[in-house]
């Protein structure tokens, strides 16, 4: 489905994330932080970046292990950032699909 | 407003309808690396999803979080018919060890982390692990036998207290 990020269309499915990481802005990542309910702090924009970088790279998203322990912001810090779930949000904030793995 | 959806919304899943879990308690009560495995990964998805974890090791699965044997789990090879091999032969002296040395390499090579390595993921997670009281007095440990990732050493009634509110899982 079509959504609308401060004045821009974007696609995403059912559960909000989006489905072309292409048409993804930082601008775009901070409304669907607003949505979230997260205000980006810089610690934020680090985990983003990592995964945005790394989703080029690798193909898929990284999940949390991953994430924690190559991007610099360790588990516990990625928890009090994402507290409603890093697994989930760090990916939909940087416009990726939901992560695959477990860990 | 920043956030409008333009389109006829989706009609929403049969998972978006239902009540969505909150709380998570998994009473680990096994000590084979095969069964430590479930209740840990199952608490880290769950963390990863937002989900509060609660985890009571009691009886066998005290293994998991004491400081002598977390590195040695163990994949049983006896009286277990997933192996698919003949109990006589699983009864043969380094089977035990070989299958777990091949079930280790097959974790690292996807890349999962090691028991160890779970709890300590668990605990920055802000997952809350317990140890059973009853069972430490039945194996006579003490609270310094334990990973420190351990929070304390309750009975039964206390878990459940701390399990207020989640769906409790028995592994």
């Amino acid at each position: 489905m079509l959504r609308e990020y401060r004045g821009h269309q974007v696609t995403v499915n059912d559960e909000g994330f989006m489905t072309d990481a292409t048409q993804w802005t930082p601008e775009i990542g901070e409304a669907i932080a607003d949505e979230i309910g997260l205000m980006l702090t810089p610690e934020h924009w680090k985990v983003i970046t990592f995964c945005r970088e790394d989703a080029a790279r690798e193909g898929q998203p990284p999940g949390v292990r991953r994430i924690s322990k190559l991007s610099g912001v360790g588990t516990k810090e990625l928890y009090a950032l994402f507290p409603k779930g890093p697994g989930k949000l760090a990916s939909r904030v940087a416009g990726l699909p939901k992560p695959h793995g477990c860990v | 407003m920043t956030t409008t959806t333009v389109d006829q919304p989706a009609l929403p899943t049969e998972s978006a309808r239902r009540a969505p879990i909150e709380h998570l308690a998994i009473i680990c009560s096994k000590g084979t690396l095969d069964m430590a495995y479930p209740g840990l990964i199952l608490a880290n998805a769950a963390r990863m999803s937002g989900i509060d974890a609660t985890l009571f090791f009691t009886f066998w699965g005290l293994d998991i979080v004491t400081k002598k044997t977390v590195d040695h789990l163990h994949v049983p090879t006896v009286g277990n018919p997933s192996m698919h091999i003949p109990t006589m032969v699983g009864g043969l002296p380094g089977m035990e060890n070989l299958a777990t040395t091949m079930m280790q390499k097959q974790l690292e090579k996807l890349d999962i982390p090691s028991v160890h390595e779970l709890l300590e993921i668990l605990s920055d997670s802000g997952a809350h692990l317990y140890a059973c009281r009853m069972a430490m007095d039945m194996f006579k440990r003490t609270k310094e036998d334990l990973m420190p990732q351990v929070e304390d050493v309750i009975s039964a009634m206390d878990f459940f207290e701390k399990a207020a509110g989640a769906q409790v899982l028995v592994i």
